[in-house]
């Protein structure tokens, strides 16, 4: 225990000066600050995090960012709809004119009622963390019926304020936290986007909620800079036929972990795809977890991993049918690309079915590139490694054609086109 | 000079040997049809030729074009002129037709010191290619290959070939699974490209498609030689006579007579 209150002790030097929240805010913190000491950073002994050793996180020294100039428009370019941008963690921008039925800004007591009630602290000490220290934080609420054509983007950027940081000082922290709202019957698209420069350690939770017969389409966009430690929980929990879809693109980061989960209820559809592209040392965990509450609901999981170098890759989707969710109907799949030998892909589904009458399939697939498709193009005129370049953009693209954003699609289409011709190309 | 010459050409598979010395030249504007029973080798002499690295050559060497063949990579040949139109074209989701044959053509184009084509002039150069073998346009934007049908995909090597204007085209049993409308639109194409600076090794088992593609010479080979040469008359004679007539059996009959 010594170790885990000596990791935990600065967090609470931090949470203890914190300044005071509303009251409302604030049992919600201490209680999740009071779960976070007990539990204490999870090790590799923990079933959930058996594939990645977060010791990096839980031995370094951190402190809250501080504001810091960044150039957002160079990480985050701007493309069309509604914007909140968060530079180490302050809202940043002035929020623009919203349309009928939609607010959208920094959290508010208007969240009080939802903040906390779906990304449970119980079991997840970051979810415990980010609870315990959440401060700004983006609220966006879509009245009952109301439809909201132009993508929500909420954009963290974080940054360690360049090489002025002495060797010795803290690492600069954020704790993202998100809350979307969507009333029954209600449309819209909502763009998270986490990008930075530096080293530093987010540490993200995005609530939804969305109302009878809302759809919802959710991106989140993980660029962050190649030395960040990037650990994010997204909790979806969804109405009586809500259709709703969550993209998880994960590029950037050194040490990364994504959690998605839904809960879905009676004749609910849900989609969860990922893309995760790792090179280097970099490390990925995707976890899962699809939760059929109640029956005829639907769900469909498609995530892709390209791996290089020394890079590690975690897949872990959980799939959970419980007693009432008959004609539960699921389909997952996980297919990896191997580019090097020394990069490790560890794949598992996790199905727990306690209803009957259900049909779920998974399948997981581990290869390299396809030697008579490589044949093919070299023997067109194109060199080696333009065809692997092309044949590695290739097995990523119907993860982008599935994105419904036409500017955020361009942009992933270019970032990934540079990404695969940079060596060598 | 000839354009290609093959000296003792020997290569395996793992432990198994399949070419056992082959001979053979070929000018520019020649046509040479390469005739044989299943199992006799002409596959694999097409794919040592166009670079395929599961064949491992084992013996004699082949000269294109004043330089040692072997020595060169696959795209380094297809860039100094060399064609194979695959027998099983291969279905690549993920690339469009036009990416795919526009980065062909421009790297091809660069190794000919040409300057690359813009969009507007590729895509002229393409619809003219299109319109010569009947292909619909809309198989450009399609992913190479997918989801095309058998007729659809040898259509499209020709296509390929059309666009690219390879100096040695070598076509790996072309007409195989197409029927004879399809087989004429292709030997029609194929037809087209005949010149004096062209040269072509015609791959195949059935004598029709040489009723479409006549060619100057025609080899026929038998476990990994060729054990006849002659004009287009002995693709006649093989279709009336069958490879029988000369001796010769499918590989697998082949073993059981040995």
């Amino acid at each position: 225990m010594t170790a885990v209150s000596e990791q935990t002790g600065a967090w609470l030097a931090e949470f203890a000066a914190q300044k005071p929240a509303e009251p409302w805010l604030q049992a919600l913190r201490d209680a999740a600050f009071r779960r976070f000491a007990e539990l204490g950073f999870p090790t590799t002994k923990n079933e959930e995090w058996r594939f990645t050793n977060v010791a990096p996180i839980a031995r370094a020294r951190f402190a809250a960012a501080m504001p810091a100039p960044a150039e957002v428009e160079t990480l985050a370019p701007f493309t069309p709809g509604i914007r909140l941008v968060f530079v180490n963690g302050v809202l940043a921008n002035v929020v623009p004119e919203l349309p009928k039925g939609l607010q959208a800004g920094p959290l508010s007591e208007a969240a009080a009622t939802h903040l906390g009630k779906y990304a449970s602290f119980d079991r997840n000490a970051f979810v415990a963390l980010n609870t315990a220290l959440v401060k700004g934080g983006a609220l966006v609420q879509v009245a009952r019926g109301t439809v909201v054509e132009q993508p929500i983007q909420i954009v963290y950027l974080t940054t360690d304020g360049q090489a002025s940081q002495p060797p010795n000082s803290n690492l600069p922290h954020v704790q993202p936290r998100s809350l979307v709202v969507v009333g029954a019957n209600a449309q819209c698209t909502v763009v998270e986007t986490y990008v930075g420069t530096g080293k530093y350690f987010t540490n993200a939770v995005t609530e939804i909620a969305a109302g009878d017969g809302a759809v919802v389409d959710h991106y989140k966009v993980q660029l962050e800079s190649p030395e960040a430690f990037h650990i994010a929980t997204m909790q979806a929990s969804l109405g009586r036929s809500a259709n709703f879809t969550s993209h998880s693109i994960a590029l950037g980061g050194a040490l990364v972990r994504n959690d998605a989960n839904a809960t879905l209820s009676e004749g609910t559809e849900a989609t969860l795809n990922g893309l995760y592209v790792v090179n280097g040392a970099q490390h990925v965990d995707n976890h899962t977890e699809i939760d059929h509450a109640k029956p005829h609901g639907t769900s469909h999981e498609l995530y892709k991993g390209i791996l290089d170098g020394k890079a590690a890759a975690v897949f872990n989707g959980r799939i959970i049918v419980r007693k009432d969710a008959q004609k539960t109907d699921s389909k997952q799949t996980n297919k990896n690309l191997v580019l090097s030998d020394d990069a490790v892909i560890d794949t598992k589904p996790e199905l727990q079915i306690f209803a009957d009458d259900v049909r779920c399939t998974h399948g997981a697939t581990i290869g390299q590139l396809d030697e008579e498709s490589m044949f093919y193009l070299r023997s067109r005129g194109i060199g080696r490694e333009q065809a692997r370049s092309l044949l590695t953009y290739a097995f990523a693209q119907d993860i982008l054609d599935r994105i419904k954003v036409p500017a955020l699609k361009v942009q992933l289409e270019k970032v990934l086109f540079e990404k695969f011709h940079e060596h060598g190309g | 000079m000839a354009l290609l010459e093959i000296k003792g050409l020997r290569a395996q598979v793992g432990e198994r040997e399949i070419l056992k010395g082959i001979d053979l030249t070929v000018n520019a504007g020649e046509v040479h049809a390469i005739m044989g029973p299943n199992g006799s080798g002409k596959s694999t002499l097409a794919g040592v030729l166009a670079g395929r690295e599961i064949y491992q050559v084992t013996g004699g060497q082949v000269i294109y074009d004043g330089k040692d063949l072997l020595e060169m990579a696959p795209e380094d040949r297809a860039r100094d002129g060399i064609f194979l139109a695959f027998q099983y074209p291969v279905e690549i989701p993920g690339v469009s037709n036009m990416y795919f044959l526009k980065a062909a053509l421009n790297t091809i184009r660069k190794n000919r010191n040409l300057p690359e084509l813009d969009a507007m002039d590729f895509l002229d150069l393409i619809r003219q290619k299109m319109a010569l073998m009947k292909m619909d346009q809309t198989l450009l934007n399609r992913p190479v290959n997918t989801g095309f049908s058998g007729g659809e995909k040898k259509r499209n090597e020709i296509f390929q070939m059309a666009v690219l204007e390879p100096k040695l085209a070598i076509l790996d049993e072309t007409d195989s699974g197409l029927d004879i409308d399809a087989l004429k639109l292709v030997a029609s194409g194929v037809n087209a490209m005949r010149s004096p600076e062209r040269a072509m090794i015609v791959v195949t088992h059935y004598q029709r498609l040489l009723n479409e593609i006549v060619p100057d010479f025609v080899h026929v080979l038998a476990e990994g030689r060729i054990v006849k040469s002659g004009g287009k008359e002995l693709a006649l004679q093989l279709e009336e006579g069958g490879y029988a007539a000369l001796g010769i059996y499918d590989e697998a009959e082949a073993v059981g007579k040995a």
